[in-house]
């Protein structure tokens, strides 16, 4: 078999909502409390009580479908999905099957050809379940999260690569972040992932059987996952095999998939509606309310600062990267007026702080208006860009403004002519043979004479004007 | 006359002259209870210790100068409603021992109206059923004939009431669980219009069916009981965003010129003479009162069952699915496995009637047959609640029977459990539409039982249910039997 085989994926993603409560009852949604410190009769599922649902979610969904273009159904309803496990304290999850919030959405990725739409089949609002933590032949569970709110965002099988899926999971985190629904944080699972993920010969219309892979808890384990599959399945298709219809579990230490259950051991969710709960009904006012909150979407951000900051592409793009990072520019740029600098010292200095410290841009060490300080004395030539560079890790450390290191180190720049002249003369004096040299027509010593006058001004004189002197002196 | 045989009223006005304390009153129901428990097993718990204490502070505090109706009065509840400290065993094996670490709605409004509660009363299991013989633990007997069901599913609630182990008592009911156990005890029991009353802290056995509502000896009682518990919730979001009217301000008001709906559907040749012979009293009654009869027709009827069967078991397949052993209630200990855990405790837990309906419900859902079971059912029942949108252009008020039969013998109709649903024939398609029914005696049958007489409204139309069915108490004369205990 000498077929090309194109790869068809689908993404399945849960976001934690950030609502201060969950999403039926007022237990605090709070991540690292101690087990079973969040709880309640209602997300404990006992008998007799009921659901009430939390508004905010529903903002917050109605949200997440204008800014990925749902259409937004103004009725939909939550419906029971039942199974048993033992997370799930009232043996059915409150869900949407076939009226969620939001269908049709899409958003579009940057690909090495270009952009690319990604359609979004659904969205829908649902509860979290609890934890099971496994210990010493017991197992216990954490019911904390349990009736956190998620939604979860269903995508169409328009993806082509692994790299594709990783560009969509890039592109919808950042969507979610800048609509500041959710922490977005892998590690503590509040973005979690599922793949569907098929091959068929390219140019075959017709999808192949799919598998579904679990278990990606991170965007580098869904791209490394998509790849382990997509060769698998080609293996198992040029060996004349058939793919069978089954879920399976991504073994992050081995970087491999392996059977989890089959179609066969597919439950029967036996969905239906909830009694316990009104239908949604999203009125006009409702979505009207959410537009006015709602921020400038990523893309429309990033090409702004093209426009209005006179960035080049690649600047703008990692400057809206993440909401805070953007707003920390714009910040900066209240206050200084050299974007470009700004733009180069945020990628350069300041983001090898925030990475070094593992924080993000709303948690900088250095304020936006004192980092524009520093840069501004850069502008009016109080210091060098070296002394700028020696200054801004001491601003980290110690919380100061630039002008007040300045200040107690005495890192001034030295632009009086006296002084320089001064000291101009003294390296002259100890380098006489450099100055016959210089005479004699070998012009490069220059650069020589006036590192020797840097030098010993510790670097504080203003190299411009030690430039200018030196010239005039040697002539 | 005993203390506990007196009418709210009389209470009332007891303890406002201080003639009476509550101390007295709830010493008098206990004593009641206590001697008359072992016959009727109508109590499945009795809070001798949380009455009196809370007697003694009620009468301790005074009666407020504007003290509900309901202060003071000793009141049963169903062992399937959640009062914090309180057992609520459903009648299952499954929360045999379980105490409520909560306060539904039920407990708070009692508590809030300064009523004692007196302890929980015995039900079918998760009241499922039609005469509290599916109860994992006892019989509850008929005060009027200790060999006959006292009905079900809320017969524990409606024999404490009938027997005057307490005042009044609070059932739920699904599709007759309040109506139909009134009716074979002799009783005053109102099933209120869906969204009425609070569900919170109500076991759930089907949710979109479900009502909590009053058992008395008397409308009036009922009235008050309904009064104290009626109104929005913000913790059950089916409830109603409404202010209930006065329901005793009216009673008293004649009916002359109401209209009477007779559904053609109903009078057919399955009624008993002699139940059919009560009825026509009860019409001509009416009549005396002013009333006009008019025919109507509820097309549907000979679905409602049916569609009642599907929709509740389903519902009920998935409330019950949390009764796993995990958290709270009966856990086989010897089970190996997780999925051994969850069938051992649930098969040794749930009695069979409960099986059968978890199985009905379950299948009905299945992918495949959901079209055909479950989707059928919503839109038969969306005709069912037409059906009386109709009737109810014609009619203010509905009359039929309450249940087809009188309280049966133990064991008559267990093996049987078609014949068994289909006692619910008058009274399920009031559920299916959400609608309230109050079913109130109207005389007895040729074996001496209580025949009872239901009334159906509109949508929260209680107040003037309550109307006619005082009205009709008034002249109605006494059943004429008594208590064998
Ligand atoms: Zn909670």
């Amino acid at each position: 078999m000498n077929t090309d085989f194109e790869p068809v994926i689908g993404l399945e993603v849960h976001v934690q909502l950030n609502t201060k409560t969950k999403i039926f009852c007022g237990c605090s949604t709070k991540f690292g409390l101690l087990p079973n410190t969040s709880i309640c009769p209602v997300c404990l599922g006992y008998p007799g009580v009921l659901p009430v649902m939390n508004e905010e979610v529903v903002r917050s969904a109605v949200k997440v479908c204008l800014m990925m273009d749902f259409m937004i159904n103004t009725y939909s309803r939550m419906d029971r999905k039942n199974y048993f496990y033992p997370d799930l304290p009232k043996g059915y999850q409150i869900s949407q099957f076939d009226n969620p919030i939001g269908v049709k959405g899409k958003l579009s990725i940057d690909t090495d050809e270009g952009k690319k739409e990604i359609g979004i089949t659904r969205i829908h609002i649902e509860e979290d379940a609890g934890k099971l933590i496994h210990g010493d032949g017991v197992s216990y569970v954490d019911f904390n999260r349990t009736g956190v709110p998620l939604l979860e965002i269903v995508s169409e099988p328009d993806i082509r690569s692994s790299k594709e899926a990783y560009l969509y999971l890039k592109k919808l985190k950042q969507i979610l972040e800048y609509t500041k629904i959710s922490d977005c944080n892998m590690e503590e699972g509040s973005l979690r992932c599922d793949a569907n993920v098929s091959i068929r010969p390219k140019g075959q219309a017709q999808f192949g059987t799919k598998t579904e892979i679990k278990n990606l808890n991170s965007f580098k384990f869904v791209q490394k996952a998509l790849d382990y599959e997509i060769e698998r399945q080609m293996n198992v298709l040029k060996e004349g095999g058939t793919i069978s219809q089954e879920t399976r579990l991504f073994d992050s230490g081995t970087g491999k998939t392996k059977t989890m259950r089959s179609k066969e051991e597919a439950h029967d969710y036996h969905y239906f509606p909830e009694p316990d709960l009104l239908p949604i009904m999203v009125s006009e006012g409702m979505i009207k309310e959410a537009t006015f909150s709602l921020p400038e979407k990523p893309d429309d951000k990033c090409a702004r600062f093209e426009k209005q900051y006179g960035l080049p592409a690649y600047d703008a793009s990692v400057l809206t990267a993440d909401p805070s990072t953007a707003d920390y520019y714009e910040e900066c740029a209240k206050f200084c007026s050299n974007y470009k600098m700004i733009s180069n010292w945020m990628m350069g200095e300041w983001l090898r702080e925030l990475n070094e410290r593992s924080v993000s841009a709303v948690d900088s060490p250095v304020l936006a208006k004192d980092l524009a300080g520093l840069l501004n004395m850069i502008e009016n030539g109080k210091i060098s860009g070296k002394i700028a560079k020696e200054i801004f890790p001491e601003m980290v450390k110690t919380g100061k403004t630039a002008e007040q290191i300045v200040q107690e180190k005495g890192l001034t720049v030295i632009s009086d002519t006296g002084a320089i002249e001064t000291m101009i003369k003294e390296v002259l004096g100890k380098n006489e043979k450099s100055v016959q040299d210089y005479k004699n027509g070998k012009k490069g010593v220059l650069g020589f004479l006036i590192g020797q006058v840097m030098k010993a001004s510790k670097g504080k004189a203003d190299p411009k004007k030690v430039n200018e002197l030196m010239e005039k002196i040697l002539s | 006359m005993s203390l506990t045989s007196k009418t709210i009223q009389e209470l009332h006005s007891l303890y406002r002259s201080k003639k009476t304390s509550v101390q007295d009153v709830v010493e008098a129901s206990l004593k009641r209870i206590e001697e008359t428990n072992y016959h009727l097993n109508s109590f499945s718990h009795i809070c001798r210790e949380s009455a009196l204490a809370e007697a003694k502070k009620l009468d301790a505090a005074g009666m407020p100068e504007n003290a509900s109706m309901m202060w003071g009065i000793p009141v049963g509840v169903k062992d399937n409603m959640c009062i914090k400290g309180l057992p609520a065993t459903c009648g299952s094996k499954i929360l045999k021992n379980y105490i409520s670490p909560y306060d539904g709605a039920m407990g708070v409004c009692l508590k809030k109206a300064g009523s004692v509660v007196m302890g929980s009363c015995h039900m079918d299991e998760f009241a499922m059923g039609s005469s509290c013989e599916n109860n994992a633990f006892v019989k509850v007997k008929n005060p009027y004939d200790l060999e006959r069901v006292p009905g079900g599913s809320s017969g524990g609630s409606a024999a404490a009431v009938a027997s005057s182990q307490v005042i009044v008592s609070l059932g739920s009911d699904t599709g007759g669980s309040i109506r139909q156990p009134a009716s074979f005890c002799g009783v005053v029991g109102l099933k209120p219009t869906y969204g009425l009353v609070s569900r919170f802290g109500l076991v759930a056995f089907a949710s979109s069916l479900d009502q909590i509502g009053p058992f008395a000896r008397c409308v009036e009682d009922a009235a008050f009981l309904l009064q104290s518990i009626a109104g929005h919730d913000k913790k059950d979001s089916t409830s109603y965003d409404y202010t209930p009217p006065d329901y005793s301000k009216d009673l008293k008001n004649d009916i002359k010129g109401i209209k009477i709906g007779l559904p053609k559907e109903y009078f057919t040749d399955g009624i008993p003479a002699d139940i059919l012979t009560c009825i026509d009293k009860a019409k001509k009654v009416f009549c005396d009162l002013g009333a006009e009869l008019v025919e109507i027709s509820l097309p549907h009827t000979q679905y409602a069952i049916a569609t009642y069967y599907i929709l509740a078991t389903a519902e009920a397949s998935a409330n019950l699915a949390r009764f796993d052993g995990v958290r709270y209630g009966y856990r086989n200990k010897e089970a190996a496995t997780l999925k051994e855990l969850y069938i051992r405790s649930r098969s040794e837990g749930f009695g069979p009637e409960v099986k059968r309906r978890i199985i009905t419900g379950t299948f009905v859902l299945s992918s495949g047959y959901y079209d055909a079971y479950y989707l059928k059912g919503q839109k038969v029942r969306t005709l069912v609640k037409q059906d009386f949108d109709q009737a109810f252009r014609k009619a203010d008020v509905i009359l039929t029977p309450t249940s087809p039969c009188t309280a049966f013998q133990f064991g008559e109709k267990i093996d049987d459990p078609i014949s068994m649903y289909l006692s619910d024939i008058f009274t399920v398609s009031v559920n299916l539409a959400g609608l309230p029914g109050i079913s109130l005696p109207c005389g007895t049958d040729d074996k001496k039982l209580p025949v009872g007489l239901q009334l159906i409204g509109p949508s929260l139309g209680e107040a003037r249910l309550l109307n006619a069915a005082y009205q009709f108490e008034k002249v109605c004369p006494p059943l004429g039997i008594e208590l064998k205990v």
